[in-house]
C-alpha cells in the first residue's frame, strides 16, 4: 500500500532523487562515534538542530496562551506557569532551551574551528554558520522581554540604551525596536514579540535551509 | 568538474551540456567503514537524541523556569542584568577603555572585532593546514577571545547572590492578596507603615506584620505611637479612631492570612 502511494507520487513529481538528496548517502567511519567514540563532537551540530526543533514546537504551544500586551503578557505568563497543564514544562523547554542551544551552538562552533573544517570549499556554510549565530543570539535578547517582568524590562531598557549610543544610527535603531524614542511600553512589547516570533525565525529557517543544503552538496569534511 | 563561467547549456535551458552524475559516491570510494544514512545511522541518531531529550527534559523538572514580578517601571532599585549569554558583552562595558568617551569602542569597535574576525574566519586563516598546530595565529586568537568572554562572564556572573535576587523579585499571586484595600484602616496603614511594612505587609525596612503575630489590638496601637525596639515613636498620626481601625485591619489580615 505505502509502496503503491510512492509510486503514484513519484510517477508524478519524481521525489526519488529528493528522497536520493536527502536520505540516500554515506556516513564516514570518521565522523561515527559507533567507531570512534571522539566522533561524539560530531553530534553537536545535530543537537543543536535538535534544540531549534524544541524551541519551535514548544514556542508554538506558548503562542495558544501568551498575549503581547503589558496588561496581559505577565499575567497570560503566570497563568500558564501556574494553571495550564504541563504549561510549566512547556514554558521551562522553551526557557533551558534558548540557554542549551547557545551552549551546543558554541560548541559545533568550536569543533567546526579548531578541527579547520571552514577551509575551502567551505568557507560559505561558516559565515552562514555565524550568522545563524547572531539570528539565534537576537532571538535569545527579543525573547527575554516577552515575559514583561522586571527583569525582562530592564534588561531591554539596558540593551536599548546600548543600542542608542550607537553613532549615527543610534536613535534611529532604537526607535526602530522599541517602537518610540524614550518611552519602554506597550509598542516595545509588540515590536519584539513580531521580531521574535516572525522576522528571525523566518531568517533562521532560511539560514538553516542553506546550511544544510550546502552540507548535502559538499559532503562532510575529511578526517584531519 | 567544470563550474561557474563558460558552462555549456542545452539549449535555453538549465541543464549542463557535460552530464556529470550527482549521485553520491559509492561505499567502496570512501575509506574506512562507512555506514548508510538512512536507516543505519539514523537510528543510531535518534538513540542519542533520546539521551539528551531525556537529560534535558531532567533539567526542566528539576529547575522550573524562573518568572519575577510584573514588571514596573517605577522601581528603581531594581538591578537588572542580561541573560547570561550576554553578560561578558555587558560586563565589557563596565572598563574604563570601553565606556564614558570610549563607550564607541565597548559597544561597537571591540565586539566588532571578534565578531567580524569570527565571520571571516575561513578567509583570514587560508593556509592549506587544517590541523590547529598548522595555524597557531588562528588557534591562539581564538583561545584568547574564548577565554576572555568566559572571564568577563565570570567575573560578572560571580558577586551576584542569584538565589538572593530570585527571593526578592518572586511574583505576589494576583487576585490572591491578602490585603483589603477596602478596609477603612488601609488609608491609615497606606500613609503611616506600608514604606517599612511592605504593601502586603511582608516587611522590608521593617519586620513581616503577617504571620505569627502576637500582639493584642493595644499593644498594636501602642506600638504605632510610642514604637518597639529600632522601630521610632510617632509613626503613627492621625485621629484615635484612624488608630483603632488601623490595628483591626492588621489583625483582620492576620486572621485572613492564616486562612
Amino acid at each position: 500500500m505505502l509502496q503503491k502511494i510512492y509510486d503514484w507520487i513519484d510517477d508524478r513529481i519524481d521525489i526519488t532523487p529528493i528522497w536520493r538528496d536527502i536520505a540516500d548517502h554515506e556516513v564516514p567511519e570518521h565522523v561515527n562515534p559507533a567507531h570512534h567514540f571522539s566522533a561524539f563532537v560530531y553530534c553537536f551540530g545535530g543537537l543543536t538542530f535538535f534544540v531549534v526543533v524544541i524551541q519551535i514546537l514548544s514556542g508554538m504551544f506558548l503562542t495558544m496562551y501568551y498575549v503581547p500586551d503589558i496588561e496581559n503578557a505577565w499575567q497570560s505568563v503566570y497563568y500558564l506557569q501556574t494553571e495550564v497543564a504541563h504549561a510549566q514544562i512547556v514554558r521551562g523547554m522553551h526557557h533551558w532551551g534558548a540557554s542549551v542551544v547557545v551552549v551546543m551552538l558554541l560548541l559545533h562552533t568550536l569543533r567546526v574551528f579548531f578541527q579547520g573544517a571552514y577551509k575551502k570549499p567551505r568557507e560559505l556554510n561558516w559565515m552562514v554558520g555565524v550568522l545563524i549565530f547572531f539570528v539565534i543570539l537576537g532571538l535569545g535578547f527579543t525573547g527575554y522581554l516577552l515575559p514583561w517582568d522586571n527583569k525582562a524590562y530592564f534588561a531591554t531598557q539596558v540593551g536599548l540604551e546600548i543600542a542608542e549610543q550607537v553613532p549615527f544610527i543610534g536613535e534611529a535603531l532604537k526607535t526602530l525596536l522599541a517602537g518610540d524614542a524614550t518611552i519602554v511600553g506597550a509598542q516595545t512589547l509588540t515590536r519584539f514579540f513580531a521580531i521574535h516570533v516572525f522576522f528571525l525565525p523566518g531568517a533562521l529557517f532560511a539560514l538553516l535551509a542553506i546550511h544544510f543544503i550546502l552540507i548535502r552538496r559538499q559532503g562532510i569534511s575529511g578526517p584531519l | 568538474m567544470h563550474k561557474g563561467k563558460g558552462m555549456k547549456f542545452v539549449g535555453d535551458s538549465r541543464i549542463t551540456a557535460e552530464r556529470t552524475s550527482k549521485v553520491p559516491k559509492d561505499y567502496s570510494e570512501y575509506p574506512g567503514r562507512t555506514e548508510a544514512f538512512w536507516p543505519n545511522f539514523l537510528l543510531k541518531e535518534w538513540l542519542a537524541g533520546a539521551v539528551f531529550l531525556v537529560g534535558f527534559l531532567c533539567l526542566v523538572l528539576a529547575h522550573p523556569s524562573p518568572l519575577e514580578g510584573m514588571a514596573d517601571p517605577t522601581d528603581a532599585a531594581y538591578i537588572p542584568l542580561p541573560d547570561w549569554y550576554f553578560l561578558f558583552l555587558y560586563e565589557l562595558l563596565k572598563y574604563q577603555f570601553a565606556s564614558g568617551n570610549w563607550i564607541i569602542l565597548g559597544i561597537l569597535v571591540i565586539p566588532g572585532i571578534g565578531f567580524g574576525a569570527l565571520f571571516l574566519a575561513p578567509f583570514l586563516d587560508n593556509g592549506p593546514g587544517r590541523r590547529p598546530r598548522h595555524r597557531p595565529i588562528a588557534v591562539g586568537m581564538m583561545l584568547l577571545g574564548l577565554a576572555s568572554v568566559i572571564w568577563l562572564t565570570y567575573t560578572s556572573a560571580a558577586p551576584v547572590d542569584w538565589e538572593e535576587r530570585a527571593e526578592q523579585n518572586k511574583p505576589i499571586p494576583p487576585g490572591e492578596s491578602i490585603v483589603d484595600e477596602s478596609h477603612p484602616g488601609f488609608a491609615a496603614y497606606e500613609t503611616s507603615c506600608l514604606s517599612c511594612h511592605g504593601g502586603e505587609l511582608e516587611g522590608g525596612a521593617g519586620p513581616a506584620l503577617v504571620g505569627g503575630n502576637e500582639h493584642t489590638k493595644e499593644e498594636i496601637m501602642d506600638i504605632a505611637v510610642n514604637g518597639i525596639g529600632s522601630m521610632p515613636a510617632d509613626q503613627f498620626q492621625g485621629t484615635d479612631e484612624e488608630l483603632e481601625q488601623l490595628a483591626d485591619f492588621i489583625i483582620e489580615t492576620n486572621e485572613a492570612a492564616a486562612e
